[in-house]
């Protein structure tokens, strides 16, 4: 084996290969060769580091440099001052906002320090194309275990005895999951996983499946074993093309190495697996629609029971788990039951992955123990909220979840204390909000979401979210009662009670949550017809600034409707608010930013 | 206008498809997949080949198209624009990047011009939320975007 004094790990994942990360990968190795280093020095393509705010993301090791928003010209600097002569290039090294000085290293950074990582353990450290590298990380070493020194029965305690719940959503035990369905009657089973992850704004099992896909493929191994199939899917959405390229190179390297079809590391037991896409409906995440999209139907939900456990895939019991679930499986095997249990809260054991993203100085990907509170999540972890705005809410769970106000914050997160707020965990999403986010505005955007992916077998989810969205349009419209408000509020409480699947079931969450904690935000829309955020259209005013104003004309001559009105070169226009459409096109078209919108 | 893609050619790659996958229990979704893949779309004239050849009926085809928002109908533009109008690009103001290119093409989002260059659509989280907010066009990504960014993108294509 060849020994290299340097690595450079470039993030070869979905975010920073938007920002050409694979053509900085290129020029490294063209610098590289360009100064004869490439015997010493590794250029290495890996999965995700989880910062993405940050990307294109260089890591330079052994120094553990973090080179930021790298552009292609910065390749040669780096190469010759750091690379050949040792000398870290400050000026484009990572700065943490609201610090003077850029992070010297890796391990000094607010964004890592309060992280755990089990699920993501490899991403942005392995390359994930490589079946060695993975190995070397203790990559099949659990399966070894499993297959040579525990009965299948013994798997399945251990995964109960981890208190691991499941991380795609509801948050049931995987562990019971496992017994029902190795205590299931049927020659024939199947395991399967749930890599559609639909929820707008959540991105970690993408990035497991792009940064580690080898852990996929050894945890559904184990889980067959544990629950004797020999078969498995991973239903993966359609939109996550580098994922799914990865994984089909996990699953055939696998196959080549005796590590996935027959007789795996000589033991006798049978698997294999594949890859099925799916073709854009959100409502393929709920277990039972995704079973259907399997067998290449409509993906819509069936009345439980039968649970999968029992009538999954085909009609046979079928273990179906998420792709986060899997991913802290090998180190349960590996380190123990016990271990595990040791992290998190009492109810909820391990780390949890989120999607950090919208109004917050560090989106990205972050895992931490459950039990840390939103606060250090949010503040810490992801370095605040950016321009000095005030933070607002955190929405978590998804078009599933809830929007959590301020005074919450100190929460520590876990499934029960997140379901009290009238939120859940979800998938993991976590979108931040700040004062320039209106609430109304927010919670129609999930039912806009919610009504567009509802497929339409029950009435109270496929009418009652559809009637929501028409109160909240009317409402956003300036046009809303103070009825309307309870009028949801009783609408919400059916539909969540009536549906047949999650879907419905939670889809009024956003708009219960927002009317729980920004109440006076819907009665500003309909008693005072204003919308305190300033973003809905219908409730807005523009006005000319006179002192501004030079008498141009522009924008009556942009305006549709012929609305402004003023004389070219001696008088300040004048918008007349009955006439007003509120398009926008006076603001935009104004070269002297003499109109605002307030 | 788009490419013709009813071709005899592609006709006979669709056939050698249907051959393929004819013994896969629930290949349905992948087969439509690929098909679209050579046709661009799904005509009826190719569900119907589909239909014959896995043995499905037409009404349970229709309805998978229909159902899944991966499966076009009609031809789609040379360049498909998809504006990410997940939350994270939501709250970064991806509705006014998307109003903006709709008023430059002319076109609402689900539409394609009628010189059949440009498609537009609102779509689902593409999972770059660093970049927020971003478009795509065709296979290129345009990240951390404000709406004076646009007319430059649009131009080039």
């Amino acid at each position: 084996m060849e020994l290299y004094r340097s690595h450079v790990l470039v993030c070869g994942s979905t975010g920073c290969v938007s920002s050409d990360s694979l053509k900085i990968i290129d020029l490294f190795n063209k610098e590289l060769e360009k100064h004869g280093l490439e015997k010493e020095i590794k250029v290495v393509q890996t999965g995700c580091f989880g910062l993405c705010e940050a990307g294109p993301i260089v890591i330079v090791y052994p120094e553990g440099s973090f080179y930021s928003q790298v552009k292609l010209d910065d390749v040669p600097r780096i190469t010759e001052e750091h690379l050949l002569k040792g000398l870290i290039v400050h000026d484009l090294t990572y700065k943490e906002p609201g610090k003077k000085e850029a992070s010297d290293s890796i391990d000094d950074m607010g964004f890592y320090k309060k992280q755990q990582r089990v699920a993501l353990r490899n991403c942005g450290v392995i390359d994930p194309e490589i079946l060695k590298e993975y190995i070397a990380y203790d990559g099949y070493a659990a399966l070894a275990k499993v297959l040579t020194k525990m009965s299948p029965e013994e798997v399945v305690e251990t995964i109960k005895a981890s208190g691991l719940r499941g991380r795609g959503g509801g948050g049931f035990p995987t562990g019971l999951k496992w017994e029902f369905t190795s205590k299931a009657e049927g020659d024939v089973k199947y395991v399967a996983c749930n890599a559609d992850e639909g929820d707008p704004g959540a991105f970690m099992d993408r990035s497991v499946l792009e940064g580690d896909p080898h852990t996929l493929v050894e945890s559904m191994t184990i889980a067959a074993y544990a629950v004797g199939a020999n078969y498995g899917f991973v239903y993966v959405r359609a939109e996550y093309p580098i994922a799914v390229k990865r994984l089909q190179i996990a699953i055939d390297q696998a196959r080549e190495n005796d590590l996935l079809g027959e007789d795996i590391l000589g033991s006798g037991f049978s698997f294999d697996m594949e890859i099925r896409e799916g073709a854009g409906a959100f409502v393929c995440g709920e277990e039972t629609a995704l079973i259907q999209s399997i067998e290449g139907r409509r993906g819509m939900p069936k009345v439980r029971p039968p649970f999968p456990a029992n009538k999954g895939i085909f009609d046979k019991p079928t273990l179906l788990n998420n792709v986060e679930t899997f991913a802290n499986i090998n180190q349960i095997i590996l380190k123990g039951a016990d271990w595990f249990a040791g992290i998190g809260t009492e109810k909820s054991k391990g780390t949890k992955v989120f999607a950090l993203g919208g109004k917050i100085n560090n989106t990205g990907l972050l895992e931490i123990p459950m039990g840390t509170t939103l606060q250090e999540t949010i503040f810490e972890v992801g370095g605040g909220i950016p321009n000095g705005k005030a933070f607002k809410a955190v929405q978590t769970g998804g078009p599933s979840g809830g929007c959590i106000p301020a005074e919450h914050l100190d929460t520590p997160i876990d499934y029960e204390n997140l379901i009290a707020l009238g939120s859940m965990m979800g998938s993991g999403g976590m979108i931040v909000m700040d004062e320039d986010n209106c609430m109304v505005d927010v919670a129609r955007f999930f039912l806009d979401f919610t009504e567009e992916e509802s497929c339409g077998k029950c009435t109270p989810c496929r009418e009652g979210i559809k009637r929501m969205h028409e109160l909240l349009d009317k409402i956003t419209e300036g046009k809303g009662k103070l009825q309307d408000v309870d009028k949801l509020e009783t609408l919400a409480k059916t539909i969540k009670k009536a549906s047949l699947c999650g879907l419905g079931q939670t889809a009024p969450n956003p708009v219960l949550s927002t009317i729980r904690y920004f109440r006076y935000e819907y009665e500003a829309h309909v008693n005072e017809k204003m919308c305190p955020a300033g973003v809905c259209q219908a409730l807005l005013q523009f006005l000319v600034i006179p002192e501004k104003c030079k008498k141009c004309g522009i924008c009556a001559a942009k305006c549709p409707v012929n609305c402004i009105s003023g004389v070219k070169g001696k008088e300040v226009y004048l918008i007349d608010q009955a006439k007003c459409i509120k398009c926008g096109a006076c603001l935009e078209a104004c070269p002297f930013d003499a109109i605002k919108k307030g | 206008m788009p490419k013709e893609t009813m071709t005899a050619e592609n006709f006979q790659k669709l056939d050698k498809l249907i051959l393929q996958e004819k013994e896969t229990k629930g290949a349905l979704i992948q087969v439509l997949q690929k098909a679209q893949g050579i046709f661009g779309y799904l005509p009826i004239e190719v569900q119907q080949k589909i239909s014959k050849g896995l043995r499905i009926p037409m009404s349970e085809i229709y309805g998978v198209v229909t159902f899944y928002s991966q499966f076009n109908l009609e031809p789609k533009g040379d360049y498909m624009i998809s504006v990410c109008m997940g939350t994270a690009c939501y709250v970064r103001n991806a509705q006014p990047i998307l109003e903006k290119i709709s008023k430059i093409i002319g076109i609402k989002s689900g539409e394609t011009s009628p010189d059949g260059k440009f498609s537009l659509i609102a779509c689902r989280c593409i999972g770059a939320c660093g970049l927020a907010p971003v478009i795509t066009v065709n296979e290129d990504v345009y990240g951390r975007l404000a709406v004076e960014d646009i007319k430059g993108i649009i131009e080039k294509y």
